[in-house]
């Protein structure tokens, strides 16, 4: 019998006391934890509760949502919802990487250049900047390069020629990327100890090298969950190109029902997706960040093991 | 290049000179050096030699300019005046015309091959393995072959008698073997001359004595060693000079005879007092 319990049978001292010749006795019982097993049944009960309802309430129509959910339109604005995520995410880290180099540069127009940027592309909302240039034709009705200052034009075109809607959505999300994306670098790089620049230097390495090979991979480990975390929100925040009417997965959707009124069962597909693709996205963002991670990780993460192992046989190839 | 037991000096006076080919040459020459930060006087008007092979250790009170002198010594400083001299070379400029042309970074690090240097935080980089962090320089600066090098720091990491943690991260290692990593990386550049600032302060006690061997054994193969130090023993022991610094000077220079065991200035004797 446990001490625990003989005092809680006695119910006065939470201890017995024993005496000095008594052997104490060793098998343990844990301390029960009520609350929590009555809490956590609460949650399972209500979880299913509404689980059921939302499988058996006919209005979710769900055999509408398996209807539409491989519809070629909505498959169409999937595609539409990728590539723009892919290619906002990829020209915002480009631009995002040279404001983060102007943004700490010595030399103070380019970093003043490098704020003034932040300060307007983070301090204004994305569908307002996207709405501003679907309606950029109403400021500069031609595009072209001509002599400043009123000279004549060398060559132009309309501007509603050139900003079609998928180039407005491309420059209005990479923009507003590039902004958040340089914030992210600027951390990462800023998170490399100044000793590490000192020590590459006092080996010789040049500048470029030195950031290409010690700051930069040691920055990464802390810029990737961060970057993560804007891809995922890239792909969600696409959907604001609905607004200028670029067919992407809700605007898709939007299309549909717009003619049949199976707004719920749209809606549900396009959330679907949505979260399908997020899935995939944290899964691909976990396993990078264990990869940039290693050094610092208490145990290697397979692949970082089997790269370990590769490396360790390409030099035992070299004779000792 | 290698710190190995062949030319170990097994009664522990100062090094053999074999290498000697100049005797009389200086490899550092340091002349009138000053450097200020934000106001306040580092270094005010610092003149030293050392010569080829020679082992100097500097002591001096936090403060008293000792580190600042020695990263002037591989322009990880740049001096307000005054210059220093590596092997014939002014560290990060280019004398012409009777004038010091200041070196673009490239060139800058460059100069900074010939001259190695050990941190007191070690600064190993924590991505790379211990193998990474050893063949990184030589291979991408100055060119040479994978294998030729992995060769070499084997035997480097023989020598500081961790062979076996080639394939470690430098966050597995303890302090005393991160500093000793640290030790072999800086000579896989084959420099002239080997800085050290403060290698055993950052350091359990217990670990400091395998850093001071190592560094003691890379002494006896006739490595010139500048050395800032608050250890008195191995500064005793190995040196074949001392200098004291206080306030930005040098304010004693000789043999460890002279300025740790009777030593002249004020300024060395207080500090001297406080360590015992």
């Amino acid at each position: 019998m446990s001490i625990t319990s003989q005092a809680a049978a006695r119910g006065t001292s939470s201890h017995e006391r024993l005496a000095a010749q008594d052997q104490p006795p060793t098998d343990v019982v844990q301390l029960k934890h009520p609350l929590r097993i009555a809490s956590a049944g609460l949650v399972i009960f209500t979880a299913v509760a509404g689980g059921y309802s939302v499988v058996t309430n006919e209005n979710f129509q769900w055999d509408r949502v398996a209807f539409y959910a491989f519809n070629p339109q909505i498959l169409a604005g999937l595609r539409s919802t990728l590539i723009l995520t892919v290619a906002a995410v990829t020209m915002g880290l480009v631009l995002g990487i040279i404001l983060a180099t102007f943004r700490i540069s010595q030399n103070r127009v380019l970093s003043g250049v490098a704020g003034l940027y932040l300060w307007f592309f983070r301090g204004t909302p994305l569908l307002i900047q996207l709405i501003f240039w679907f309606n950029f034709a109403a400021l500069y009705p031609r595009l072209g390069i001509s002599i400043p200052f009123g000279g004549p034009e060398l060559v132009g075109a309309s501007t509603n020629d050139v900003l079609t809607v998928w180039f407005v959505a491309l420059l209005g999300l990479t923009l507003n990327e590039a902004a958040y994306m340089a914030e992210i670098i600027r951390g990462g790089l800023l998170a490399v100890p100044k000793q590490q620049t000192e020590a590459a230097q006092a080996l010789g390495m040049s500048q470029l090298l030195l950031f290409r090979r010690v700051v930069l991979p040691q920055a990464l480990r802390v810029i990737i969950p961060p970057t993560g975390n804007q891809v995922i929100g890239m792909l969600k925040y696409s959907s604001l190109v609905s607004i200028i009417a670029l067919p992407d997965l809700l605007y898709s959707a939007q299309l549909i029902y717009s003619q049949n009124f199976e707004t719920i069962p749209l809606l549900i597909v396009v959330s679907l997706w949505y979260l399908l693709c997020t899935s995939i996205l944290t899964v691909i963002q976990r396993r990078v960040e264990k990869y940039y991670g290693r050094g610092t990780a208490s145990a290697p993460t397979p692949k970082a093991a089997k790269a370990i192992r590769k490396e360790k046989a390409r030099l035992s190839e070299v004779p000792a | 290049m290698s710190i190995g037991t062949t030319e170990i000096d097994q009664t522990g006076a100062a090094p053999m000179e074999s290498s000697n080919n100049s005797p009389r040459e200086p490899i550092v020459r340091v002349v009138d050096l000053t450097k200020s930060f934000g106001g306040l006087d580092v270094l005010k008007g610092v003149n030293l030699e050392v010569e080829r092979g020679e082992v100097v250790c500097i002591l001096g009170r936090s403060g008293s300019g000792k580190s600042t002198l020695l990263r002037c010594v591989n322009h990880l400083e740049r001096p307000d005046s005054g210059a220093v001299v590596v092997d014939g070379f002014v560290m990060g400029y280019r004398a012409k015309g009777g004038k010091l042309h200041e070196l673009r970074t490239g060139d800058a690090a460059k100069q900074r091959q010939t001259v190695g240097m050990v941190f007191q935080s070690f600064n190993l980089f924590p991505h790379m393995t211990v193998m990474e962090n050893l063949i990184e320089a030589p291979r991408k600066v100055q060119g040479r072959g994978r294998d030729e090098l992995v060769g070499e720091a084997r035997a480097l990491l023989k020598d500081v008698g961790l062979l076996e943690k080639e394939n470690a991260y430098p966050g597995t290692l303890s302090g005393g073997q991160q500093q000793r990593v640290a030790i072999a990386r800086a000579l896989m550049m084959q420099p002239k001359v080997m800085l050290f600032d403060e290698p055993t302060s950052a350091l359990d006690p217990e670990l400091v004595g395998e850093v001071l061997e190592a560094m003691k054994r890379l002494a006896a193969t006739g490595m010139t060693m500048m050395v800032v130090t608050h250890e008195v023993g191995f500064a005793r022991n190995v040196a074949d000079r001392v200098i004291f610094m206080a306030d930005g000077v040098v304010v004693e220079d000789g043999p460890p005879s002279q300025v740790i065991d009777n030593p002249q200035a004020p300024e060395t004797k207080t500090f001297l007092s406080t360590l015992l």
